[in-house]
């Protein structure tokens, strides 16, 4: 099946099964593989880009789906200012230990970011709960969230 | 599809919306005191008798549509109805949290490769539509409370039951996922026949299974 | 791995132990010690002619770039960070300006605590502080004597200061980048003096990562995320039982299946080569196998729990006999007894395991994958394929998590895909073998499932009498690790932490029951010390509270005599406020546990919210001896808290009919943002021995967890995880 589709602004045309997940699209087709691969059933958060704004799980996300749409990915996360913090503060705090799971968290920071300024302790956890980390470095997620908001709630003053 | 975008922006707008059915699957939430049922021991061939409301309460308590159907924040997964993994939450538009809206995971059809079950405008039902630990008569009082199930008039709820995408997946939820203990169409005529009874609610203290 | 106790408390002088391991195995774990600096450059692929290599763990081009080849494989742990800071203490280099790669397979690079290729153990940082430093100390004065030849002054009018070599009384100064030829013809030097500890600029100040840039930004690559051109991609159905044989198959569905290459039959099931990912998985799901279960075929938790309990009953190999403590618990005014139980435990590691193999006309490889223990991978490679080990190459990438999976003395996963590769060799094709996540926590080398049986005896408010019995699989038996690690039948690693535990008991039995199963086994982040430190702080809880006194007193009159414990209890109850009541409805828990030459104290808070635990807050002290990076010691224990309460809460691996019952992170449950707790991490200032980290973490979490549930809800947890017990 013929797919067109954006991701990080550059037009693509990838020719596969209608079912293959998006994730894989891009690490095997497209050679960006900063979109992980954890569990691919949705579980672990990996694997998160934005489709059109929207955070999703890309292992799961047949690329039938994908017709038409913006994808960006981790790699093209730092082309706005919120994504721009979101890595920033993840790399200020030195919040990576292994790694692998971080693309997808600060994927999921830059859409909660998007949707909320000043998160709260609450939301912050409620948010972020669908990236697993098994280095467990939950704390700094959540510091490198609250800097990034900080951050740029003064850069918009 | 524009009919399912509408169905969305009416329930978002209204905070009334009515989604029968559900999700994903975690036993023990507050409030949801009932006991767990044997699905497969409903025998469908039977002809209901006795209160009208009796078939449609079995079928609303079925977990294909309690489970999203929640009284608290958190959506059921399962026909054992556990807490769904993720700590995945209602969130201000019952579509969960930023980060974590219900279409990160869930598509308009089901995905078997990834076990994640799907169907359009996949969302819970709103707080005001929480069946967990009603009896039928707060059951039906509920369903017919335009304050409660997004303006709705009989006939809409009707009309719902009968074709909304996200319903109908009720009946065909993918492996692992049982469906309700009868057909869509006995259903929707259980339903047509309530409404045409009377509409009425039973008498507190009866919970249909 | 972890675990092997590093230069342990045996008899057997290193030679022995080299010999006994070589001669033993087969397998040649080769040496790194006594060659000279000089000798033990070795090729570096990617270095040119031109470049400044003064030793195997150092390269600056002429263009100014410095390259640390790191020993130690960077799985999250901040080991790359760690060595070029050592290095760089010599070197005079901003360690943020330097490259760290991963080293190839040799033994230049072999763990100078075991002798063979392999991080774990928690030996990185102790075991290649001054080796680090010598490195960097070398190439500065080698850099030093370039300026001066240069200049034609004496070295001794020369400083190198941040990547420079400077004229002391002029202005005159050279980049190392523009001495790098030069330096490469000065003569290396016999000896260098390091820098003394209060001098030092570098170590021990808080340095960020060097890799925490690449990894956010998805830059970095791991073993899943290299690519070769032309690559393909495998996947294995494995047997689901545990010792089962394939009995019958039919792979006609998935050949048809489009992008299949090959189906071909392996030692390990049968492989699936696709082009993708993709196409490998939907076709190997349309393999038809049929298994003979064997061995594994009757596994089933319950009845498994069955036999550990009665094992437990029985006398085992005695690991540690001090004074009398049979007799004493038959004097003893009372008496307190508990068994612990913990189950199998995954890895997990965030990345699946994938080891791509790309079959060279001489016979040879390269093996492109993540691994912890090249020492055993490449030799074990070489042999598979008959080569002398010279005509295996690995890259070794990045880790997305070990835990000590990626250190198989077996490896597993590595040989597996050489024999995909050679069964499929006619494709002419590079082939990466690619697990994922149900392959993972089905493929076994768990943490052995463990049971501790304790009996004290109390007389006049003091432990008299401990009476331990551990029951569980041994993971050195059958490696080429058995000589070292089993002593007199008893594998130190299913007893580490217990039979050397430190406390003031005069009469303390510690005994083992090996049991035989057919589930491989491995360590597991804190190995040993996963279980012993949850039975014996447990059971310090328990008897504390038998005897009515505080919990944290008990352990400070038991631990006299040994400071560094004594310190991080004192830090850890201080911190937490133990002298305070904690707020109403929560519980705390205290533990203190020394393992990998690193020395612990957790202090936990947690309560019962709606029969589910909630931890809201952990308080470590730590004291590790010299810290060479303060903010990854605290980013270690606040990893390893979370890890462990993983396991103390949620994951574990269980059998039923034969079958691994979890299989993805839905049911393999570890802990998420909403569960995380504060973490609060204390650093002992400590001139003391240099120890280890990684794993030093872990042990104490879940006992003091445990207790703090107990002290909330007045229910015991004596069987992890917790998870719906509290219900």
């Amino acid at each position: 099946m013929k797919i067109d589709f954006t991701v990080n602004g550059k037009p693509h045309t990838v020719d596969v099964a209608p079912d293959t997940p998006l994730l894989w699209v891009l690490r095997e087709h497209l050679e960006l593989t900063g979109t992980k691969f954890g569990c691919g059933r949705a579980l672990c958060g990996a694997c998160t880009v934005h489709v059109d704004g929207q955070a999703v799980r890309s292992c799961a996300y047949p690329i039938e789906y994908a017709q038409a749409s913006q994808v960006q990915t981790i790699e093209g996360l730092e082309s706005d200012r919120i994504g721009e913090a979101v890595v920033n503060a993840w790399i200020d705090l030195d919040v990576v230990q292994c790694g692998w799971c971080q693309p997808g968290q600060c994927m999921s920071a830059a859409a909660l970011l998007k949707a909320n300024q000043s998160p709260d302790r609450e939301a912050v956890d409620a948010s972020m709960s669908g990236n697993l980390c098994r280095c467990g470095t939950y704390s700094r997620i959540r510091q490198a969230v609250d800097l990034a908001a900080k951050n740029l709630r003064e850069g918009a003053e | 599809m524009k009919t399912v975008f509408r169905v969305v922006s009416a329930s978002l707008v209204l905070g009334g919306g009515f989604t029968v059915l559900s999700c994903v699957a975690e036993s023990g939430d507050p409030g949801d005191d009932a006991p767990s049922p044997n699905w497969t021991s409903v025998d469908r061939d039977t002809p209901q008798v006795g209160d009208p409301f009796a078939t449609v309460a079995r079928v609303l308590r079925h977990p294909r549509c309690l489970n999203c159907h929640p009284s608290g924040d958190v959506p059921k997964v399962g026909d054992d109805r556990r807490l769904h993994a993720m700590g995945v939450r209602r969130g201000d538009h019952n579509f969960g949290m930023p980060a974590m809206h219900c279409n990160a995971c869930h598509r308009s059809a089901n995905q078997e490769a990834a076990q994640v079950p799907g169907a359009p405008h996949w969302q819970l039902a709103p707080r005001s539509m929480g069946w967990e630990g009603l009896d039928d008569h707060d059951l039906a009082e509920t369903l017919k409370d335009r304050s409660k199930n997004g303006d709705r008039s009989l006939e809409d709820l009707l009309h719902h039951v009968s074709e909304d995408p996200l319903v109908l997946w009720g009946w065909d939820p993918g492996v692992g996922r049982s469906p309700p203990p009868i057909s869509h169409a006995q259903f929707v005529k259980a339903f047509r026949h309530w409404i045409d009874s009377g509409a009425a609610s039973p008498a507190p203290g009866t919970t249909s299974y | 791995m972890s675990g092997a106790k590093p230069q342990p408390a045996s008899k057997i002088s290193r030679r022995e132990m080299l010999e006994s391991l070589i001669g033993g195995s087969g397998l040649v774990l080769a040496l790194a010690y006594g060659r000279p600096l000089r000798a033990a450059v070795v090729k570096q692929s990617e270095s040119l002619a031109t470049d400044f290599v003064p030793n195997a763990f150092l390269r600056i081009s002429p263009a100014g770039e410095v390259t640390v080849i790191a020993k130690h494989d960077e799985m999250g742990q901040g080991i790359h960070t760690g060595l070029a800071i050592a290095i760089c203490e010599e070197l005079e280099q901003d360690p943020r300006q330097v490259t760290v790669i991963p080293a190839p397979a040799d033994p230049a690079y072999g763990n100078s605590a075991y002798q063979v290729q392999v991080t774990g153990g928690s030996t990185s940082s102790w075991s290649s502080l001054e080796q680090m430093q010598q490195a960097g100390a070398v190439a500065r004065e080698m850099l030093v004597a370039a300026a001066a030849a240069r200049w034609g002054v004496d070295t001794s009018a020369c400083e190198a200061r941040d990547g420079a070599v400077h004229e002391k009384s002029g202005s005159r100064q050279l980049s190392y980048g523009e001495l790098a030829v030069d330096a490469s013809r000065q003569p290396v030097p016999e000896d260098v003096v390091l820098r003394e500890r209060k001098d030092f600029r570098r170590i021990g100040k808080p340095t960020p990562r060097v890799d925490s840039a690449d990894k956010v930004r998805g830059i970095a690559k791991f073993s899943l995320d290299q690519r070769v051109p032309d690559m393909l991609t495998a996947m294995v159905v494995r047997c689901p039982f545990f010792g089962g044989t394939l009995k019958r198959y039919d792979v006609s569905r998935a050949e048809a299946f489009p992008g299949v290459k090959a189906v071909v039959r392996v030692p390990t099931g049968i492989a699936v080569v696709a082009e993708g990912y993709w196409p490998a998985f939907r076709a190997r799901e349309l393999v038809e196998a049929e298994w003979d279960a064997g061995a594994g075929g009757s596994l089933d938790t319950g009845e498994l729990r069955k036999l550990y309990h009665e094992k437990a009953k029985q006398p085992g190999m005695v690991a540690r006999n001090d004074g009398d403590a049979i007799q004493a618990l038959s004097n003893a005014e009372l008496t307190v007894e508990a068994t612990y139980e913990l189950p199998f435990q995954a890895h997990a590691p965030m990345e699946p395991l994938s080891c791509m193999v790309i079959l060279k006309e001489d016979g040879g490889a390269k093996i492109i994958t993540g691994s912890q223990m090249l020492g055993a991978d490449h030799p074990a490679v070489a042999a598979r394929l008959g080569v002398d080990p010279s005509r295996v190459e690995f890259q070794n990438s990045l880790l997305g998590g070990g835990f000590g999976r990626r250190a198989n003395p077996q490896s597993d996963f590595t040989i597996e895909a050489v024999e995909v590769a050679l069964a499929a060799k006619s494709l002419g094709r590079p082939i990466k073998t690619v697990w994922n996540r149900e392959d993972d926590l089905h493929g076994g080398w768990y943490r052995p499932m463990y049971l501790n049986a304790i009996k004290a005896g109390i007389d006049n408010g003091k432990i008299v009498a401990w009476h331990h019995r551990v029951v569980g699989q041994s993971i050195a038996k059958g490696t080429p690790f058995e000589p070292l690690m089993v002593q007199d039948g008893v594998d130190q690693l299913s007893v580490e932490g217990v039979a050397d535990m430190p406390h003031g008991i005069p009469n303390l039995t510690v005994e083992l029951h090996t049991i035989s199963l057919p589930v491989p086994v491995l360590w597991w982040r804190s190995v040993g010390h996963s279980h012993t430190a949850f039975a014996k702080e447990s059971f310090l809880d328990e008897c504390a509270h038998a005897m009515g006194k505080d919990p944290y007193q008990v352990r400070r009159e038991l631990l006299q005599g040994h400071p560094r414990l004594l310190r991080v209890l004192d830090l850890a109850a201080d911190k937490a406020g133990w002298s305070k009541a904690p707020a109403p409805g929560v519980g705390r828990g205290i533990s203190v546990h020394e393992s990998f030459k690193g020395f612990a104290a957790h202090v936990v808070e947690a309560s019962v919210e709606n029969g589910r635990p909630r931890v809201h807050r952990v308080v470590v002290a730590i004291d590790c001896g010299l810290v060479v990076n303060p903010d990854q010691v605290v980013s270690q224990m606040e990893g390893a808290a979370n890890f462990a309460l993983s396991a103390t809460l949620g994951s574990k691996i269980s059998f039923s009919q034969g079958r691994v019952e979890q299989s993805n992170f839905h049911d393999f449950s570890i802990v998420r943002m909403n569960e995380a707790p504060d973490i609060e991490v204390h650093i002992v200032a400590s001139d003391d021995e240099m120890g280890g980290i990684g794993e030093v973490g872990v042990p104490g979490v879940a006992s003091a967890t445990c207790s703090a549930l107990f002290e909330a809800s007045g229910r015991r947890i004596r069987r992890l995880p917790v998870e719906d017990q509290l219900a």
